[in-house]
């Protein structure tokens, strides 16, 4: 979408006379920068055919009667909704942050397997274009997003097999990127960084990539069992041939629980980068916030049959999965706090990145608290499919996942362009955003509660007024991209130039020139003490020109 | 502004906690309660909406507090205070969470026992199987009763049993159900009744058998805050209650199961004995000759029959089914006619399937019982 305004902000950067040309973004190039924006452009585009998708169905759910589009299309255009935003939008925009940011903030001049990552991304567009045109062509897959046996066998062979086709592209991808940021992070770090003087954001993304290396591989088995039960006519989850539709359940979760924490960890992280910044506050509790990160790893691992609670589980599976469930709200709990006291009696600058952070924690923490009412197994069998989860997952992944990554673009925008954004333009884009998200999604937990389920194109007239109120949120979360994408466009082309370290950051990634040389940094940064020791040296931070505060740069002989 | 800051926490604490305690118990959010269950589950809900509530009102208070009392002043360009951390506050906000969930688990697997969850004849754990085989013990004995389940190997717990003051006996009704593209079909063994709504007595113990033809579809009754996947194949699912209130209520499928999954609807009838009396007494009236003949013939011919009864059965069902789809339909003129048409058509088309498979599978069932036959 952008692509083409790259140039004149690229050709400020000034290293070894090799610049950056536009055309780079579209070739098959080895640089983590240029895989990170064009995994972060390639996933923004997903996502507004996403939206798309989500407003046609809001606009179906404005009445109650089934008459905007075919039953067949809107089953098409839920299924393709869900799919789109977690696989082609969340997850590949938290890779394109990792792949920016990972090299950066650790002082390495690119990732550890520099093809190996270009092959990830590259996988993405055929995959994603795909399935898109699915829709086009009147084959798209409607068996939702979760694709359970055997509908999923019934309701048309060629979308559903593109949907196994791109999902299994597209988890291959995630393998090779997890590979990628996991090596990079425990064997490119500096010298002088210990783990523990690691940025958040790296912690988060070791957690993410450990997920995606157990999860992914799981289902990717499912979905080649499926495939063969689709297009061979085997049973493994077939009932009519003896198959077990509740097996494929438990795979799919094994990834798909976990999917969320994928989706959601890597901008926990970001925002423990963001907070700390914006607020002159060093990050409160740094040990705990890093390894909660961990532990929420390894829960995630054991929660998957929540989402099964009201299908075939034994009763004592099920009281094991809520309370491993519940126990997730702990290592959350230890995050969710961590970041209110480091912005507690700091210094808050309420730009854009800073207000889309807090309105982070603002949201987020409303979808952890539905989340474990969820857990518990017998309010689940009350709103379990129903409205009240649906609410609940937007809350996490809107309000956390889409929130988080608002607020890192807005924070690393001119690391990663050159130029600032503009702020009036960005609180405007915040605004419309907190109120059509909350708009949208808080009438849809008392629709669950009173008895709408999920994934239906008609329903009872008595829900009519909140659906109706959620109609219009959704319109004003589709208006509020615009200002968004008409500041990032203009800002990236015409925007007052950033200097290096434009918040006066401690992290090394802020330490090298905006947008950084081709291999980040010409020498090699030399750490003296942590991220985010701010107001530790007074004389130091503060000065609109200071190189860094207490992170000094200083020639590495052994580099 | 001479009032000291912990005083003024002291009553903002006091406060949120009144507010907490208010709202929930005053959220007016779920639907009304028709059976114990639904008392029960919405009062683990109500402490889940105060604590929850509590949490919200602090993250969002102090989200504010920030938002306002700590914004950067135009030219300050100092940093805050380096505080890293405080161990003992660490502590605390990790060991309330630890307790809070602690409760909650322990007050949801209460509400969970006290529903039905664990009785072992819904639940047909392997090793509930075990105990009841001991020999001479016959408390456990009956359970093995769940030879009523045809079906083979059911080691998964599917649905909510029996509550703990009901577990052994047998319910006062149970109905068969079956769940298919985009109907239920109710059927009362024990009645000879076959229809598309499920009517039960108040105050009665019953017992819903259910089972899916096609895909997966999941039966909700959400006054009864009751839910439980229903599966096509050989795993039937059992959910178990007692309607303590009269009234008409929905039943609906709330697993995506194809493009009408949102036509996919029925009523529950929850009658008083007498109206209850008087449905019975209607069914029986309209009953098609054939069945009522069939079923009420008590010589050894019922056995060799029972198919035959059961596919008429099934055959008035569709068009009780069918029936009330088509009313539902046009009452509420929700489906457009196209919907409508296909629906019905696959309804038929899965009802020719399903009889042949009842057919069939009650024939096995025959050569399984009398291998000589």
């Amino acid at each position: 979408m952008t692509q083409t305004e790259i140039p004149s902000s690229i050709s400020t950067a000034h290293h070894g006379g090799t610049e950056r040309k536009w055309w780079h973004y579209f070739t098959f190039n080895e640089d983590h920068k240029v895989i990170g924006v064009q995994y972060l452009v390639t996933a923004f585009f997903f996502y507004l055919i996403g939206g798309l998708m989500a407003a046609v169905i809001r606009t179906e759910l404005a009445t109650p009667a089934s008459d905007f589009v075919s039953p067949e299309t809107y089953n098409g255009l839920l299924t393709l909704h869900g799919t789109i935003m977690i696989f082609l939008w969340v997850v590949p925009a938290g890779a394109g942050l990792a792949n920016y940011l990972i090299p950066l903030m650790i002082g390495a001049r690119d990732m550890a397997f520099p093809k190996l990552n270009a092959m990830a991304f590259w996988m993405i567009p055929p995959a994603g274009i795909t399935l898109a045109l699915s829709l086009l062509v009147g084959e798209a897959p409607q068996a939702g997003w979760t694709s359970y046996p055997p509908l999923s066998l019934m309701t048309g062979k060629v979308g559903e097999g593109i949907w196994i086709f791109s999902l299994l592209v597209l988890g291959t991808s995630s393998i090779l990127g997890a590979i990628n940021f996991l090596v990079t992070i425990l064997k490119m770090r500096v010298p002088s960084m210990p783990t523990n003087k690691m940025p958040l954001f790296c912690w988060s993304m070791m957690a993410t990539a450990l997920l995606i290396l157990i999860g992914t591989p799981v289902l990717a088995g499912a979905l080649i069992l499926l495939a063969f039960d689709l297009l061979v006519g085997t049973a493994f989850f077939n009932p009519m041939g003896g198959g077990d539709p509740i097996v494929y359940q438990h795979m799919f979760w094994f990834y798909s629980h976990p999917a969320v924490y994928i989706m959601v960890l890597p901008l926990f992280g970001a925002i423990s980068e963001i907070l700390p910044v914006h607020a002159r506050k060093p990050v409160f509790g740094y040990q705990a916030i890093a390894y909660s990160s961990l532990a929420i790893a390894f829960l995630g691992c054991i929660v998957w049959a929540h989402h099964m609670f009201t299908s075939g589980t034994p009763a004592w599976l099920r009281m094991f999965f809520m309370i491993a469930t519940m126990v997730i709200a702990v290592p959350t709990g230890i995050k969710v706090f961590g970041w209110l006291a480091t912005i507690w009696g700091g210094k808050l600058s309420l730009n854009s990145a800073m207000l889309f952070a807090m309105g982070f924690v603002a949201v987020f923490v409303i979808g952890g608290i539905t989340g474990v009412m969820l857990a518990s197994v017998p309010f689940d069998i009350h709103v379990h499919d129903t409205y009240f989860v649906v609410a609940h997952l937007h809350y996490v992944l809107f309000g956390g996942s889409v929130f988080g990554l608002y607020a890192a673009i807005y924070h690393w925008f001119p690391k990663i362009t050159g130029r600032l954004v503009n702020e009036t333009w960005g609180r405007i884009h915040f605004i419309l955003t907190f109120i059509g998200m909350n708009l949208t999604f808080m009438p849809m937990h008392q629709l669950g509660l009173q008895g709408m389920n999920r994934r239906i194109a008609l329903y009872d007239p008595k829900f009519t007024s909140l659906n109706e109120l959620a109609t219009i949120g959704s319109y004003l979360l589709a208006v509020s991209t615009i200002p968004f994408l008409i500041n990032a466009i203009w800002s990236w082309a015409k925007g007052p130039k950033a200097d290096g370290n434009p918040w006066n950051a401690l992290t090394l990634e802020w330490q090298t020139s905006s947008p950084p040389a081709i291999e980040n940094f010409e020498v090699l940064p030399v750490l003296t003490s942590g991220p985010y020791d701010y107001g530790l040296e007074e004389e130091e931070v503060g000065l609109p020109t200071a190189q860094a505060g207490s992170a000094t740069l200083s020639s590495s002989p052994g580099a | 502004m001479n009032i000291p800051s912990s005083i003024l926490t002291m009553l903002a604490g006091i406060a949120l906690t009144l507010a907490s305690i208010w709202y929930g118990q005053n959220h007016g959010l779920m639907p009304v309660e028709a059976s114990r269950d639904a008392e029960l589950i919405d009062g683990l809900f109500n402490t889940m909406m105060t604590i929850g509530t509590a949490i919200f009102l602090l993250v969002e208070g102090v989200l504010l507090v920030c938002l306002v009392k700590f914004r950067r002043r135009p030219g300050d360009t100092s940093d805050g205070p380096p505080i890293e951390g405080n161990i003992s506050l660490e502590i605390v906000w990790t060991a309330i969470p630890v307790v809070i969930v602690l409760v909650l688990g322990v007050y949801s697997f209460d509400v969970y026992n006290s529903m039905g969850g664990f009785d072992p004849e819904a639940a047909q754990d392997p090793s509930a199987v075990q105990v009841a085989m001991l020999p001479g013990d016959s408390e456990v004995m009956p359970l093995i009763e769940g030879a009523s389940h045809p079906m083979g190997h059911q080691h998964l717990a599917l649905g909510i049993g029996a509550s703990p003051e009901t577990a052994g006996k047998p319910a006062d009704l149970t109905v068969n159900v079956l769940g298919l593209q985009y109907a239920w079909i109710f059927t009362y063994p024990d009645l000879g009744i076959t229809a598309g709504e499920l009517h039960v007595p108040v105050n009665k113990d019953v017992r819903l058998l259910l089972k899916a033809q096609d895909v997966i579809h999941a039966f909700w009754l959400p006054e009864f805050r009751l839910k439980q996947d229903v599966m096509p194949g050989s795993l039937q699912s059992e959910l178990r209650f007692t309607p303590t209130r009269a009234g008409e209520y929905p039943i609906i499928c709330a697993e995506l199961c194809g493009p009408y999954h949102g036509a996919m609807a029925s009523k529950l009838y929850v009658h008083t004995p007498e109206e209850y009396e008087t449905w019975l007494q209607s069914q029986v009236a309209n009953r098609p000759d054939q069945v009522q003949t069939i079923a009420s013939t008590s010589d050894p011919n019922v056995n060799y029959l029972a198919p035959f009864s059961q596919q008429l059965n099934q055959q008035w069902g569709i068009d009780r089914a069918l029936e009330h789809l088509h009313s539902q339909v046009h009452s509420q003129a929700q489906v457009h006619s196209q919907a409508q048409v296909h629906s019905q058509a696959q309804v038929h088309a899965q009802m020719d399937r399903s009889m042949e498979l009842t057919a069939d599978h009650s024939n096995l069932q025959q050569l399984i019982a009398h291998p000589a036959a």
